[in-house]
C-alpha cells in the first residue's frame, strides 16, 4: 500500500523527523483495514480502537470512561460530516500503516509508550494541523487535535484544568458567577457533562 | 446562463422587475431598513455580496474558530476581499464579514448609546465635527433599536445618557471576575456598572437564551446573540427578496445625474445583472460603502458618486483598543462566557483628554485551556501540567478610545490591485495622531491603577504602540448639513442624488468611544422613516 511504502521509505534509516510526503489515494492508498476509502465505509469499531488508543496517549493518566467519551464526542460529533470523517479515517489508516511498518503491529495493539513514540517520531508534536498536508500534519489535524479539542472543550478535560465549562461547551452561563468549581479536580470521569 | 448565477443551489439570482427599494448589504443597517420598508408594503430587493450561512452549521463553525488549520468560519479573505493598506496596518478582513447578517455574524454584541456630547464635539470642544442631529433626535430610535435587537441591560449606569424606559431584557449579572475588581475600584472611587448586551438573557424574539459557549466572537451557536439574520428573515417574511452571492459592482445614474437608476451586481458565474429601483440604500459597511461610491464614478461624477464634497472615503475612523493584563494569587474564573458584564463609563465625558474612553472588565483574560492545548507541543500529563500552570489566575481590563476624524485617514481605490471581478480593491490609509496616543496612555494609566490596587502583577499592556482597531469602521460617508462638507444629510440621504441613501457607521461624523452598532441601528430606523415618506 502507498501508505506503507511511503512511510517505510522515509523511515528506512531508523530516524524520522519533520514532514513526510503524503501517500496519494490514487496510488492505491486503501485504508489499513483493507477497505477502499473511496467507498466511504461506515465508521467501524476498528477506528474506535485506534482513536481510543491514541486518546490514551494524548489524555492525562487516569481518565475514566475514555472509550465511551471518544465514541460520543469524537465519532459522534462528526457522524454527519462525511468529508471530515473520510479524512479522519484516512489519517487513522496512515498512522496504523506507520505502526505496522515500524513496529510490526497495528497501532491500537502497541503499548502506550510505543504509541507515544510513534507520534513523536513522526514529528506530530510540532506539526502544523493541516488536513491537506503531509502525514504528520494530517495526523495532527485529524487525530491529535480532534481528540484534544473534544477533551478540553468538554467538562471532562476542563475540570482537570479548573474550568467546568470551557469554551466550546454550553454551560458557562451557569458557572461564570461562581468563585469555585463544584467537585474538585480528581473527578476524571471522561463521560461526564456539566450542562 | 444559469438562474442561480453559478452557485449551484438552483436559487434564482436574476433581478426582480423594478423594485421600490434596492438595499445593498444585509448587515444590521440594511436588514433593519429592508424589514421596516417591506413591513410597510414596499417592494424590497436586498443584494448581499456574501453567502447565506445556515444556522445549523454554527457548532461546526465554532470548531473552525477554536481549532487551528480549519480556516475562517466566515470565509473572509481571498480575491473577493482583497485590500491594501498604508500607514498603520488595518486588518480589514478580520474586521468584517460578508454574508447575510453582515458583521453581526462575528460581532461581540455590545450596544451602548452615544453620549450627548458625541453629537456636539466641535461646538463643545472645538474638535471633530458636529452631527446634524443631536441625542434627543436619536433617542426614540435608540429605544426602538434596543427593542429590535433585544438588548439586555440595567439602569445602573450613572454616566449613561438619559433614558426613561427600562431595557427590553434584564441585564446579565456581574461575573465572579467582576467581583474581584469591585473592591479595588471602590477604594479608588471608580464606578462599575452593567453592560448593555444584544444577547438574550432570557428567550426573546424567537431566539434562545444565552448558554455560555464562550465564543460569542466570532460564533454564537445558541442563537442568543443578535445577528441581522433576524431582521433579514423578518424582511423576507414581509415580502422582501434577498439575493446572496450578489456583490454590487457599481451604481448607475440617469442622464441628469440626479437619481440612481440601477445597481449592477455580478453572480459567481461572472454574469452582470441590473437591478432597477426607485430608491437605493447603501448598507455595505464603513469601507465598502465608500468604495462602491468611488467605483460608481461617471462623467458627471468623476470623483465618485455622491462625492461633490470630496468627503467620500475620507475621515475613516475606528476605536482603539487599550488594555492591560495581570495575574492574581487566586482563581479568577475566566473564559466561562465570551462577553463582558461590567464596564466603567466614568471617564467618557472627561475633557482631559477630550477623546472618549470606556473601560471594560474582561471575563476572558488569559488563555483558554482548549485553545492552548491545540497549540501545545506536547500531550498527556505534560500538557495537563502546562495548562494548569497557565490557566486560572489571569485578570485583565480592556477599553475603547475615541479617534477623532482626520481627512487623511481614508479609503481610496487601489488601481494596482483588482478583486475577483476586476474592480480596484480598497486601499486603507490609517494612522494614529499623537493626541489619540495620549488618550490611549491615559486609559492605560487607569487600568494600571486598578490592577495595582488589586495587588495583581501586571504582565502585559496594550498601549499606543501595540494598539489595534476595534473593528468599527466609521466616518467615510459622513453626515452633515453642508453639501460641501458632507456626503449625506441628517436623514442619511446623499446630498447629490435624491434617491440614494447611505446607512451604517460610515455616516458618523465622529465616533465617540461606544461600540457603534446600536447607533447604526437607530440611524437606520430613522432613515427608514424618511425613505418611507419619500415613497
Amino acid at each position: 500500500m502507498a501508505a506503507l511504502a511511503a512511510a517505510g521509505a522515509t523511515v528506512g534509516g531508523g530516524v524520522l523527523f519533520g514532514r513526510m510526503v503524503p501517500p496519494r489515494s490514487d496510488g492505491g492508498g486503501a485504508a489499513s483495514d483493507g477497505r477502499d476509502p473511496s467507498a466511504a465505509p461506515s465508521l467501524s469499531s476498528d477506528l474506535l480502537d485506534l482513536l481510543d488508543a491514541t486518546a490514551e496517549v494524548l489524555y492525562p493518566d487516569g481518565v475514566e470512561g475514555r472509550r465511551d467519551f471518544v465514541e460520543t464526542y469524537v465519532l459522534g460529533r462528526v457522524s454527519d460530516r462525511s468529508d471530515y470523517r473520510d479524512g479522519l479515517r484516512e489519517a487513522a489508516a496512515q498512522l496504523d500503516a506507520v505502526a505496522r511498518d515500524w513496529e510490526g503491529s497495528p497501532y491500537a495493539e502497541l503499548d502506550a509508550d510505543a504509541r507515544d513514540r510513534i507520534l513523536r517520531n513522526l514529528g506530530v508534536e510540532t506539526a502544523d494541523p493541516d488536513p491537506e498536508g503531509p502525514i504528520s500534519d494530517r495526523i495532527r489535524f485529524y487525530l491529535v487535535d480532534d481528540l484534544l479539542f473534544a477533551f478540553y472543550s468538554s467538562p471532562a478535560g476542563g475540570r482537570l484544568v479548573g474550568i467546568e465549562n470551557p469554551i466550546g461547551h454550553p454551560g458557562g452561563i451557569e458557572s461564570y458567577q461562581r468563585g469555585t468549581m463544584p467537585d474538585a479536580p480528581g473527578n476524571t470521569n471522561g463521560g461526564e457533562s456539566d450542562g | 446562463m444559469a438562474e442561480d448565477g453559478g452557485v449551484g443551489d438552483s436559487i434564482d439570482r436574476t433581478p426582480a422587475s423594478s423594485a421600490d427599494v434596492c438595499v445593498v448589504g444585509s448587515g444590521p443597517a440594511g436588514a433593519l431598513v429592508a424589514h421596516r420598508l417591506a413591513a410597510q408594503g414596499a417592494d424590497v430587493v436586498v443584494l448581499e455580496a456574501g453567502p447565506r450561512f445556515d444556522f445549523a452549521g454554527r457548532r461546526e463553525q465554532q470548531e473552525e474558530h477554536i481549532r487551528p488549520g480549519m480556516g475562517d468560519p466566515w470565509e473572509m479573505g481571498g480575491p473577493r476581499d482583497d485590500y491594501t493598506t498604508a500607514g498603520r496596518h488595518y486588518p480589514l478582513n478580520a474586521a468584517r464579514v460578508k454574508g447575510v447578517g453582515g458583521s453581526t455574524l462575528h460581532w461581540q454584541g455590545m450596544v451602548m448609546r452615544l453620549h450627548e456630547r458625541d453629537f456636539e464635539m466641535e461646538t463643545r470642544h472645538g474638535v471633530g465635527a458636529d452631527w446634524p442631529i443631536d441625542y434627543d433626535d436619536l433617542r426614540p430610535y435608540y429605544a426602538e433599536a434596543e427593542r429590535a435587537l433585544g438588548v439586555a441591560g440595567a439602569m445602573d449606569n450613572p454616566y449613561a445618557p438619559p433614558r426613561e424606559e427600562p431595557f427590553p431584557l434584564s441585564a446579565f449579572p456581574p461575573s465572579y471576575s467582576d467581583s474581584l475588581f469591585a473592591e479595588a475600584c471602590e477604594r479608588l472611587g471608580i464606578d462599575m456598572h452593567s453592560v448593555p448586551n444584544a444577547r438574550n438573557s432570557e428567550p426573546y424574539d424567537g431566539r434562545a437564551p444565552c448558554q455560555g459557549y464562550g465564543t460569542c466572537r466570532p460564533v454564537c451557536p445558541s442563537g442568543a446573540k443578535y445577528t441581522a439574520e433576524s431582521h433579514v428573515t423578518k424582511a423576507e417574511s414581509a415580502g422582501a427578496r434577498v439575493i446572496d452571492h450578489a456583490p454590487v459592482q457599481r451604481l448607475e445614474h440617469d442622464d441628469t445625474g440626479e437619481v440612481v437608476e440601477r445597481a449592477v451586481y455580478a453572480t459567481p458565474d461572472g454574469t452582470e445583472h441590473h437591478q432597477r429601483a426607485r430608491r437605493f440604500v447603501l448598507a455595505c459597511g464603513g469601507v465598502e460603502n465608500a468604495r462602491l461610491l468611488l467605483l460608481s464614478e461617471s462623467e458627471q461624477y468623476p470623483g465618485g458618486l455622491a462625492n461633490s464634497s470630496d468627503a467620500v472615503g475620507r475621515f475613516f475612523m475606528d476605536h482603539l483598543f487599550a488594555g492591560a493584563g495581570a495575574r492574581l494569587d487566586e482563581p479568577t474564573r475566566q473564559n466561562h462566557v465570551g462577553f463582558i458584564t461590567s464596564e466603567c463609563h466614568q471617564f467618557y465625558d472627561d475633557e482631559n483628554p477630550i477623546e472618549g474612553t470606556k473601560l471594560e472588565f474582561l471575563n476572558y483574560a488569559g488563555p483558554s485551556p482548549v485553545i492552548e492545548a491545540l497549540h501545545a507541543e506536547t500531550w498527556g500529563d505534560e500538557l495537563l501540567t502546562q495548562l494548569r500552570d497557565s490557566y486560572g489566575t489571569h485578570i485583565a481590563m480592556g477599553g475603547l478610545v475615541e479617534q477623532l476624524p482626520d481627512a487623511e485617514n481614508r479609503i481610496t481605490l487601489d488601481p494596482n490591485r483588482r478583486d475577483d471581478h476586476g474592480n480596484p480593491v480598497p486601499h486603507v490609509e490609517w494612522s494614529l495622531s499623537d493626541r489619540t496616543k495620549r488618550a490611549i496612555r491615559r486609559a492605560n494609566d487607569v487600568q494600571h491603577a486598578i490592577l495595582e490596587e488589586l495587588g495583581a502583577s501586571i504582565e502585559w499592556t496594550v498601549g499606543p504602540e501595540a494598539t489595534g482597531p476595534a473593528y468599527h469602521q466609521m466616518g467615510t460617508t459622513r453626515m452633515g448639513g453642508d453639501p460641501d462638507e458632507s456626503v449625506v444629510d441628517a436623514d442619511c440621504r446623499t446630498h447629490d442624488l435624491s434617491n440614494l441613501w447611505v446607512v451604517g457607521s460610515s455616516v458618523f461624523p465622529t465616533g465617540g468611544a461606544m461600540n457603534p452598532t446600536l447607533t447604526i441601528a437607530a440611524l437606520s430606523l430613522r432613515a427608514a422613516e424618511s425613505l418611507s415618506a419619500s415613497l
